[in-house]
């Protein structure tokens, strides 16, 4: 079992490497730092922009291989470069990534949770009322963009606020600035501004694990092990919940797996309705910035998390499934 | 004296609405259980025997419709709130399904399942319950039960997922026991062995057990009582005596007709039930089996009969004087002596039957060869001379092959193998049918796959009429295949449901360069010849039954004209009651064009009834090889012995009075073969062999030699006895 696991991790830093690799070279080469510099006025001198664009290691003129190689060196002392404004683009991603989290966490959580219960619930009551309006509500939701589900939820919390005539909720931002996060006060403004992004989050959520847990259960309903279960003495609703929802969860492992790992890369088009600083923001940025190093670090964290996904979902297989173990 | 029912169900019925209309899966079923008795209920697929007694448990879907009453100890049960049920289920009436695979959750170890049912009826602590599951482990047979309750069920073969399922059942000693064709997926000696473990369990809680089969040599041995179902309603009832001896329904009488027996020597053909059993959406008028009873009369069509008592059915005396011997030659049937009373089972005067005529059955003691016709002999094509004057169709000798054995996920290796084939020989000659036998995993499958490939073996070397595969080139692989056909297990899964059946014939045809107008004329001819419409050319598979998709698939093989066919469990997918008629069929061709056949089964009463030759195999290897007549009357190998004794009879009597050979353990893995004799580690004579002898089959694989003195009767078994076990 170890031997296979490391196997099985040597093959994903080979992945890594590669898709790292792809990415740089084609923000390196596709993106173009100078002009930023260039665009100013009055222009800088091109000396001193190629002195920069050197320091930062975004030189057109130095060919791609070398800025690579020196990237690359740079990546193995675990130091990502800096950015277009001579930021360390580590620092960035550190900060970022708990915005991010801290943004994304509650919705994933309790929309996962939500969406389980309402997908083996739509099964379970399958053609009957509340599963139509289930059904009715996942197609709604899956059919419109993120963007347009922000703004409405956006205009109906402003609504709200007008409505009560104070402001119950915010829509910008992760709090209002100059508050001390952990007094009671911080902790529930930081609230009221978590409210709106994370309902949109939890709708989705809902409606993408709706929809799959639903069939997951409805292959589970018909089963023999079910009928023993009940034939045990276990009622309906126990036997549903204890070996039907159980077995069914299996299927969906990997969604939770890739779910939970990129947490850290946020929600990019909640992000910017919302006005959180989170990763999704930072990539959207970098690439109008023509910022090379950014949406290099951003696409080699990226990276890093799907591979682990992919782990966690191999250890999330097995923990549910006996059948698949070594 | 009549004792109190344990559970009585009166007018049990139960419908869906489906998209063709209302299915009336069960029309007012009423039988009662005593406590103790082992009830059967017979039936083939679609006669509502397993939907009536899901129905009792209220484990049903949604949309089901129950209606009638059944009483477990005088409390009602149809109408109960899943709540109030549960409390019953597992606890009072508990229950055995068929597929031990499916029926078991995949998640849970199988110690904690049965610790479950413990659980939710008993206030005890979980390591108490999970005690209480090792014991019950121990219970039914599973060895070192310790440890084996901590494994999955996917971790067991399907045997002793079977027992677990019975261990669970008797976990909190229930009245009631309800087993759904629980040996139906199971190879004949673990079905031997699941039927063993029934009856400890039996004994263990003093459970009455209703038995659901379709397998009348199951009931007979272990039975009390049998109801017969067809089209959704009981059709007869007795004890399992009157009902096998005296049979008052057309339909039970057709049913005892058309089963072949392992016992029977002399070859007779069987007595098929026409047609097959009717739609639930659409019942005939009258009396549900009318179609296809020979006895029908108007009456039939303007009323359905109830289920009445046989007028003067008095009891054994009285029946017995009428009792009419079987014709000579034929051991089944009744042999009762006037007055055989010594049968310790009761016989009641509750023995029912709905038709319209059981009182003219019973008066003139009809059989079932008096009702329905068996079709003549055919004529031999051509008188066959001796067997070794006769060419030979096809020779295998020392055929092996082997798969690979493969480890890891990335970088794959190879580990070893697994030899499925390891050293068959056999032949057929013209006309003659050899009947290969042997439980699942013995590799009679992968034999005929390698037949059928037509290229040169691993090692040894296989001869189609006389040509070695091993020097073929495609264009003679090409034309021998005009010879050799082959007729597969599943008809709904080997017809391409896109194609009408013109076209399913047409193919053979085409491919092999017959002109277009001889086509037509072909397909009409090959469809009269397996007894199908030729109007029906134009029909796609689905619009045919089980046994007439049989049919499209035997006339398919027969479109080129071979001379010889494989035949891969031809009939074990099929219903009892149309089973009989393929089976002639087969014969009828057999005999009409000559053919030869290498007939697959682990049906040993169909390979009976029609092979001339059998070689049976274990583990890669064939251990007993002779004519059937040989093998079956005097078998020499203890594989041999305890697969026959394991076969169930349709015959209650013989049934009681025979010895079970009951096997040790399940197949070990053929990647793995015991040394020496493969069978030496659940042979049953093994421990009665002296050390020296024991040796012998450790240290020696026995050759396939004539040991019983018949030249033609080879075995391989060191310590050969000949025992008879039919």
């Amino acid at each position: 079992m170890a031997g296979f696991l490391l196997r099985r991790l040597l093959y994903l830093v080979c992945l890594v490497v590669i898709a790292t690799s792809a990415s740089y070279f084609l923000a390196a080469t596709q993106l173009n730092p100078r002009a930023r510099y260039e665009g100013r006025n009055p222009p800088p001198p091109s000396a001193v922009v190629d002195a920069t664009l050197d320091q930062l290691n975004m030189n057109d003129k130095v060919p791609v291989l070398t800025r690579y190689q020196r990237w690359a060196g740079d990546l193995l002392r675990g130091n990502l470069g800096r950015t277009i404004d001579n930021q360390p683009v580590n620092d960035e991603i550190g900060r970022r990534m708990w915005v991010s989290l801290r943004l994304v966490l509650i919705g994933a959580l309790v929309g996962t949770f939500l969406g389980v219960a309402a997908g083996a619930y739509g099964a379970v009551t399958q053609y009957q009322l509340s599963d139509r309006l289930l059904t009715v509500f996942s197609f709604v939701t899956l059919s419109i963009p993120a963007v347009v589900l922000g703004v409405l939820f956006k205009n109906a919390g402003i609504g709200i606020n007008n409505l009560l005539g104070f402001r119950l909720l915010y829509t910008t931002g992760e709090m209002t600035p100059g508050l001390d996060p952990w007094t009671v006060t911080g902790l529930l403004n930081r609230t009221a501004h978590l409210v709106l992004p994370s309902l949109v989050l939890i709708v989705i959520a809902v409606a993408f694990y709706g929809r799959y847990q639903r069939n997951a259960m409805l292959d589970v309903l018909g089963s023999d092990f079910l009928r023993t279960a009940r034939a045990k003495g276990l009622s309906r609703t126990r036997a549903l919940i204890k070996h039907g929802l159980r077995t069914a969860l299996i299927p969906m492992a990997t969604f939770f797996a890739y779910e939970f790992a990129l947490l850290f890369v946020g929600a990019t088009f909640t992000e910017r309705l919302f006005g959180w600083h989170g990763m999704g923001e930072y990539f959207v940025n970098s690439v109008t910035k023509n910022d090379v190093n950014s949406v290099a670090g951003v696409t080699l964290f990226v990276g890093v998390l799907v591979l682990i996904a992919g782990f966690l979902s191999d250890l999330a297989y097995a923990a549910l499934d006996p059948r698949v173990r070594v | 004296m009549p004792q109190e029912p344990l559970l009585s169900v009166s007018n049990l019925s139960v419908s869906f609405r489906s998209e063709s209309g209302l299915v009336r899966a069960v029309r007012g079923v009423s039988y009662d259980v005593r406590p103790g008795e082992l009830l059967g209920i017979v039936g083939e697929s679609g006669s509502g025997k397993s939907v009536s007694s899901l129905a009792i448990m209220n484990l049903l879907p949604g949309h089901a419709q129950v209606s009638g009453s059944a009483r477990l100890n005088g409390q009602e049960l149809i109408g109960r709130s899943d709540e109030e049920l549960s409390a019953i289920r597992g606890k009072q009436i508990a229950m055995v399904f068929q597929d031990p695979l499916s029926a078991l959750t995949p998640v849970y170890t199988v110690g904690e399942q049965i610790a479950e049912a413990v659980l939710v009826h008993e206030q005890v602590s979980k390591a108490a319950a999970k005690d209480r599951a090792v014991q019950l482990l121990e219970l039914v047979g599973i060895p070192n039960a310790t440890q084996r309750a901590s494994a999955f069920p996917h971790e067991f073969s399907g045997g002793m997922r079977q027992r677990v399922m019975i261990a669970m059942a008797i976990a909190n000693a229930p009245a009631l026991i309800i087993a759904d064709e629980p040996t139906t997926a199971l190879d004949v000696t673990i079905q031997a062995q699941i039927l063993d473990v029934l009856q400890t369990a039996r004994k263990v809680t003093g459970a009455a057990i209703v038995l659901i089969t379709h397998d009348l040599g199951v009931i007979a041995g272990v039975a009390d009582r049998v109801a017969v179902m067809y089209a959704g309603t009981i059709v007869e009832t007795g004890t399992v005596d009157e009902l096998f001896y005296t049979p008052r329904m057309p339909y039970t009488l057709g049913l005892l007709g058309s089963i072949p027996r392992a016992d029977a020597g002399a070859r007779q053909p069987l007595t098929p039930i026409e047609g097959t059993p009717p739609s639930m959406v659409a019942l005939p008028s009258g009396c549900p089996f009318r179609p296809r009873c020979p006895m029908r009369q108007d009456v039939c069509a303007e009323r359905e009969p109830e289920l009445l008592p046989i007028e003067g059915d008095g009891g054994p005396d009285a029946r017995s004087v009428r009792l009419q011997p079987d014709p000579p030659g034929g051991p089944e049937g009744p042999q009762l002596q006037a007055g055989a009373t010594n049968d310790q089972r009761p016989t009641t005067n509750d023995h029912r039957a709905s038709c319209h005529f059981r009182d003219d059955i019973e008066r003139r003691g009809l059989t079932s060869r008096d009702i329905f016709v068996a079709p003549a002999p055919t004529e031999l094509a051509r008188v066959l001379g001796a067997r070794e004057t006769r060419p030979t169709m096809l020779a295998v000798r020392d055929l092996v092959k082997a798969y690979p054995l493969m480890k890891g996920a990335v970088l794959r290796r190879k580990v070893g193998e697994v030899r499925a084939v390891d050293g068959v020989s056999f032949d057929i000659r013209e006309g003659e049918t050899l009947g290969l036998v042997g439980e699942s995993g013995c590799g009679k499958t992968t034999t005929i796959m390698e037949i059928l490939n037509l290229e040169k073996p691993l090692s040894g070397s296989i001869q189609v009429l006389g040509k070695d595969t091993a020097s073929m080139t495609r264009a003679d692989r090409f034309a021998i295949r005009r010879d050799l056909q082959v007729v597969f297990q599943d008809p709904m899964a080997s017809l391409d449901p896109r194609l009408p059946i013109g076209d399913i014939l047409a193919e053979p045809l085409r491919a092999h360069g017959v002109p277009d107008a001889q086509v037509s004329r072909r397909i009409r001819e090959l469809l009269q010849l397996v007894g199908l419409q030729p109007e029906h050319v134009n029909r796609y598979p689905q619009a045919f039954s089980g046994g007439q998709r049989q049919r499209v698939g035997i006339a398919r093989a027969l479109a080129l004209e071979p001379k010889v066919l494989v035949l891969d469990e031809p009939v074990s997918a099929l219903d009892v009651s149309v089973r009989a008629g393929v089976i002639n069929l087969l014969e009828r061709l057999r005999a009409q064009l000559g053919l030869s056949y290498l007939f697959v089964a682990h049906d040993l009463a169909v390979v009976r009834h029609i092979a001339d030759r059998i070689a049976v195999m274990y583990l890669g290897r064939i251990i007993e090889t002779g004519t059937v007549d040989e093998v079956f009357d005097a078998p020499a190998h203890p594989y041999t012995q305890a697969l026959l004794s394991a076969i169930p009879l349709p015959d209650p009597r013989k049934e009681r009075q025979r010895v079970r050979i009951v096997l040790k353990g399940d197949l070990p893995s053929p990647a793995n073969p015991p040394s020496g004799c493969r069978f030496r580690t659940r042979c049953q004579t093994f421990g009665a062999l002296t050390e020296a002898q024991r040796q012998t089959c450790i240290n020696e694989p026995p050759a396939l030699a004539p040991r019983t003195g018949s030249a033609d009767h080879l075995d391989a078994c060191h310590w050969a006895t000949v025992e008879t076990v039919l």
